[in-house]
């Protein structure tokens, strides 16, 4: 007997089942669009309330008691250090932990607990990692409170994003390259640094840069560790005209951040510091979008030449 | 210098004549953690001709050929009994006080898959030069020139060096590891399938070079083709679960094998 269907059949068969892609695809598009006009929306009225405040003056005054006079140039100074700050302490700390633990760390359950570990602490609440530096940087180091110890602060805040980042990119790297590097006899140490970390450099800057995009936004741990709300003035200029050029006071100086200046608008009465907020909160916004922009591009760049 | 033909190795008349022992595998077991992978495998590698080790898949061919460059070294668990001697200099491989690096330096190896970096043509022929510290401009090029010529891949990317070695096709890749395995004058040279991952123009290419490649180096090829086998080697080993059931010449071990095992995985029988 044949049981094969006619090719009628088949062809209602197919018909019936594509109502499935078709149904899905609905859904697909309307849950999409949910979030995308979510975003759209907050965008729009953002842009709506703070375009009219966004000139030149706003980025180059500091804040001030009469709205229309106040600007963003000491939050936007501080969080562009702050950051500074995090990457320099986050990128060289977190990129060697996870090659630590990708490469050199024996398989056993003291290296298993701290990876497990280091993944969670993606999750602790940034507001814990405010408490900690608090004790640790601002009392205990004795930091205070300063650009310093807000960015060593973030930093924490990041690391496990970057480590975790780092080691998903080395990951990646098939165990074919690690076999031919030290087939012509590689030491461990000439493997990582002229394979491992140039290959994972892509990964690595992805993670980093989201990290930030992350912590450029944190207010609770930054206002925790004692980041000012009002400032009027600009912590002292790396360089400087005397010898040796370069000066590091800036990073022990006050500051304030830009979602913390936002935060100080946003808790004002009057309409016109609400309009401050939204505008701050665009140059926010552009800063985070630059920044996944640049990951992006540096990701397809540095990717071109790297295929398994 | 001359290839040594077949039948003069294993000549009625003299069969030692021109044979001189490169590498003598004594007394060896290999154990992945609880698993032991290699069982008691005695065998001798000659200089500057070509062994293949032939058997059915599993049988344990790459793990012998990687305790030849302690690759095993590389993931916890493995665990070595017994020696490989390396001649002249009778300095026991596997001996634990003897760095891998060192075994490393000293034998090189073509991957069953081209392995090249992500990296030019040119630094992947250096980059075992740059391990042993080379950094002179005119002896990195002398080096990589030979090298490439060596594998039969100058002409086709002498004017390309710069060019990121995932450019080239798959048999040219696969020269291109040879090249690189060639550049830091290996004494013995081990490839594991090196043209399983190949075409057949591509392979007929590979087959010859290493018929070239004899005449200056000792090279212990797997293969689990036997006419790969019969075309390239002077002796072959035939393994089976763990254990070296047989080795001797190859026109002896594919025109009358002492083994029955040997004889039907040969015709075809088993295997
Ligand atoms: N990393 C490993 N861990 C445990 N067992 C392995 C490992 N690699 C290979 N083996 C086992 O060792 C035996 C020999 O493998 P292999 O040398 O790769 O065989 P062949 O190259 O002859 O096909 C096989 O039974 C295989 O399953
Ligand atoms: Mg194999």
């Amino acid at each position: 007997m044949n049981t094969a269907p006619s090719v009628a059949e088949v062809r209602a068969l197919i018909v019936k089942h594509k109502r499935w892609d078709l149904a899905f695809a609905v859904i697909g598009t309307l849950a999409l669009m949910v979030g995308i006009l979510t975003f759209v929306a907050l965008f729009a009225d953002m842009l709506i309330d703070g375009m009219p405040r966004l000139n030149y003056d706003f980025l180059t005054s500091f804040p001030s008691r009469r709205p229309e006079q106040a600007g963003i140039l000491s939050a936007w100074v501080g969080s562009t250090l702050v950051m500074l700050v995090t990457a320099v302490a986050a990128v060289p700390l977190g990129v060697a932990a996870a090659i630590y633990l990708e490469e050199y760390a024996p398989k056993n359950w003291v290296t298993e607990i701290i990876e497990v570990n280091v993944t969670n602490l993606a999750g602790v609440p940034s507001i814990v990692y405010g408490l900690l530096a608090l004790g640790l940087f601002v009392y205990q180091f004795g930091l205070g409170q300063s650009i310093l110890a807000a960015g060593l602060t973030l930093a924490l805040l990041i690391l496990p994003v970057v480590i975790v980042a780092t080691r998903e990119a080395i990951r990646s790297i098939p165990s074919a390259i690690r076999e031919g590097a030290y087939a012509l006899g590689a030491t461990r140490w000439q493997m990582v640094s002229q394979h491992i970390l140039p290959y994972s450099i892509p990964g690595i800057l992805t993670g980093v840069i989201i990290g930030m995009a992350r912590a450029i936004g944190e207010t609770a741990p930054v206002i925790t560790i004692g980041a000012l709300t009002f400032i009027a003035f600009l912590p002292p200029t790396p360089i400087s005209g005397a010898f040796p050029f370069l000066s590091f006071e800036w990073l022990t100086a006050p500051f304030t951040v830009m979602p913390i200046q936002m935060f100080n608008w946003t808790s004002r009465p009057e309409a016109a510091f609400q309009a401050n907020a939204a505008a701050a909160g665009l140059v926010l916004l552009v800063m985070t979008l630059s920044m996944n922009a640049l990951a992006i591009y540096l990701r397809y760049k540095l990717r071109k030449n790297i295929q398994w | 210098m001359v290839a040594t033909p077949i039948v003069e190795v294993t000549s009625a008349a003299n069969p030692q004549q021109s044979k001189v022992l490169k590498a003598e595998v004594v007394d060896l077991n290999f154990h992945y953690g609880s698993v032991q992978a290699l069982k008691g495998i005695n065998m001798p590698l000659y200089e500057k001709h070509v062994t293949a080790l032939i058997g059915p898949s599993g049988c344990g061919k790459s793990t012998l050929l990687r305790c030849f460059n302690r690759m095993h070294d590389l993931y916890p668990g493995n665990r070595y009994e017994g020696r490989i001697k390396l001649h002249p200099d009778d300095t026991n491989l596997l001996d634990p006080k003897v760095d891998p690096i060192e075994v490393r330096m000293r034998i090189s190896m073509v991957f069953q898959k081209p392995n090249p970096f992500p990296k030019s043509i040119y630094e992947n022929v250096a980059y075992g030069l740059r391990v042993r510290g080379v950094s002179k401009r005119s002896v990195l090029d002398d080096k990589v020139e030979e090298a490439l010529s060596g594998a039969a891949l100058w002409g086709e990317v002498k004017d390309r060096l710069r060019d990121l070695a995932f450019n080239l096709s798959g048999g040219q890749q696969q020269r291109l590891c040879i090249a690189r395995a060639l550049a830091t004058d290996p004494e013995i040279l081990l490839f594991d399938e090196p043209t399983s991952a190949l075409d057949p123009i591509a392979t007929a290419s590979i087959e010859e070079l290493i018929g070239d490649l004899k005449n200056k180096i000792t090279i212990l090829i797997v293969t689990h083709n036997m006419q790969q086998a019969a075309r390239v080697s002077d002796f072959t080993a035939y393994m089976y679960i763990g254990e070296l059931v047989e080795f001797d010449a190859t026109d002896t071990i594919f025109i009358k094998p002492k083994n029955k095992q040997t004889e039907d995985y040969i015709t075809g029988r088993f295997g």
